[in-house]
């Protein structure tokens, strides 16, 4: 039995609605929270929420790399970050919150003011549809005889971006290589934050 | 470490091998489906990680050396642009993939160029990923118990 038109299109709604209820709770959440390894697996719920979503608006490909970088790697390098440092974070000064609040009020403001402006989901007059992306969809079959168009954009059409891309991903290991050591004594040895305090505890006049 | 968490270290030895399956599955399949060499490359990474999460980072360096990873990291990208570089000998624009098969009636050129463009990508992405993971988390031997 297949499902009227209608029923599916309530449901779409209804799906939409639970995940992006769900991404605002777990938002609000990661701001309430002043553990950080649990705003950590909050992030990593957020991003496979985000990737729930990405699917349900048919962009697979986006989806399936919020879910491999954002829900997985990004997680563990978070975690593997934080045990460098402390494991709660340090309570806001409570002064300064009007000023913040009045400030993302303003942007938040902004934002919606300029999402009436934006084309309908899907509508095919809309910028990203028309110009440079219909001639991607009309020309991949000739020109790259490849089924998956969003590769054909990635890897041929913008092939170049990509390679400053890979390039990107290059310098970023490399930064990190140099400045946290590879193969030096110093690059394996364990930092604590605990005796660290102690030491700190110990010389209260300094 | 190495008596705890038996179920965890069950689970790994069991899933090592379809997730490096799955990242070649990814690489492999970007033309036809969603995928490609990020993706591919992270979820290639995430095989080591989990396992240097369980077993240890100290294990999964004597696995996969960080010298190797550097290698893998310039040759993916050598493979990149070295790629550029041939379709610009063979008379073409940089990265013109027509140009490695000019006579091929289905655009057998673009489909290598791709081909092996994204096996550089994935290259990168994954020995990028690891080395990050590896400095990281080589400060500290591992997640302590009450972390969890």
């Amino acid at each position: 039995m297949t499902p009227s038109p209608g029923f599916a299109a309530a449901a779409g709604v209804l799906i939409d609605l639970a995940l992006l209820t769900l991404l605002f709770i777990v938002a609000i959440q990661m701001l309430r929270s002043r553990q950080l390894f649990a705003i950590v697996m909050l992030s990593g719920i957020y991003s496979l929420l985000s990737a729930a979503f990405f699917v349900s608006l048919d962009a697979v490909d986006v989806a399936f790399t919020e879910a491999a970088v954002g829900a997985g790697i990004s997680t563990v390098l978070m975690l593997a970050a934080m045990l460098l440092t402390v494991r709660r974070e340090k309570p806001g000064t409570p002064g300064r919150a009007p000023v913040a609040f009045i400030a993302v009020l303003i942007v938040g403001a902004a934002l919606v003011y300029a999402s009436i402006d934006m084309p309908a989901f899907g509508d095919g007059a809309s910028p990203a549809n028309a110009y440079v992306g219909q001639q991607y969809v009309e020309r991949t079959p000739d020109e790259i005889a490849m089924p998956n168009i969003v590769t054909a954009v990635l890897a041929s059409y913008r092939g170049f971006d990509t390679m400053g891309e890979t390039m990107v991903i290059f310098t970023a290991g490399l930064a990190v290589m140099l400045l946290l050591g590879v193969g030096s004594p110093r690059g394996g040895r364990a930092v604590r934050d605990v005796s660290r305090d102690e030491a700190s505890r110990r010389r209260p006049s300094a | 470490m190495r008596d705890e968490h038996l179920i965890l270290r069950v689970v790994m030895k069991v899933l090592f091998a379809p997730i490096i399956l799955f990242a070649f599955y990814v690489q492999f399949h970007g033309d036809y489906g969603p995928g490609g060499g990020f993706q591919a490359g992270v979820i290639f990474a995430v095989a080591f990680i989990l396992h240097g999460l369980i077993y240890g980072v100290a294990a999964t360096k004597r696995a996969m050396p960080q010298g190797v990873l550097s290698a893998l990291m310039s040759i993916g990208l050598l493979l990149y642009t070295g790629t550029g570089a041939l379709t610009m000998l063979l008379g073409r624009n940089l990265l013109a993939y027509d140009a490695l098969a000019p006579n091929s009636t289905h655009h057998a050129g673009q489909h290598w160029g791709i081909l092996i463009v994204e096996f550089g990508v994935g290259m990168t992405v994954a020995a990028t990923m690891l080395t990050i993971f590896y400095h990281f988390s080589s400060r500290e031997p591992e997640i302590r118990d009450e972390d969890w």
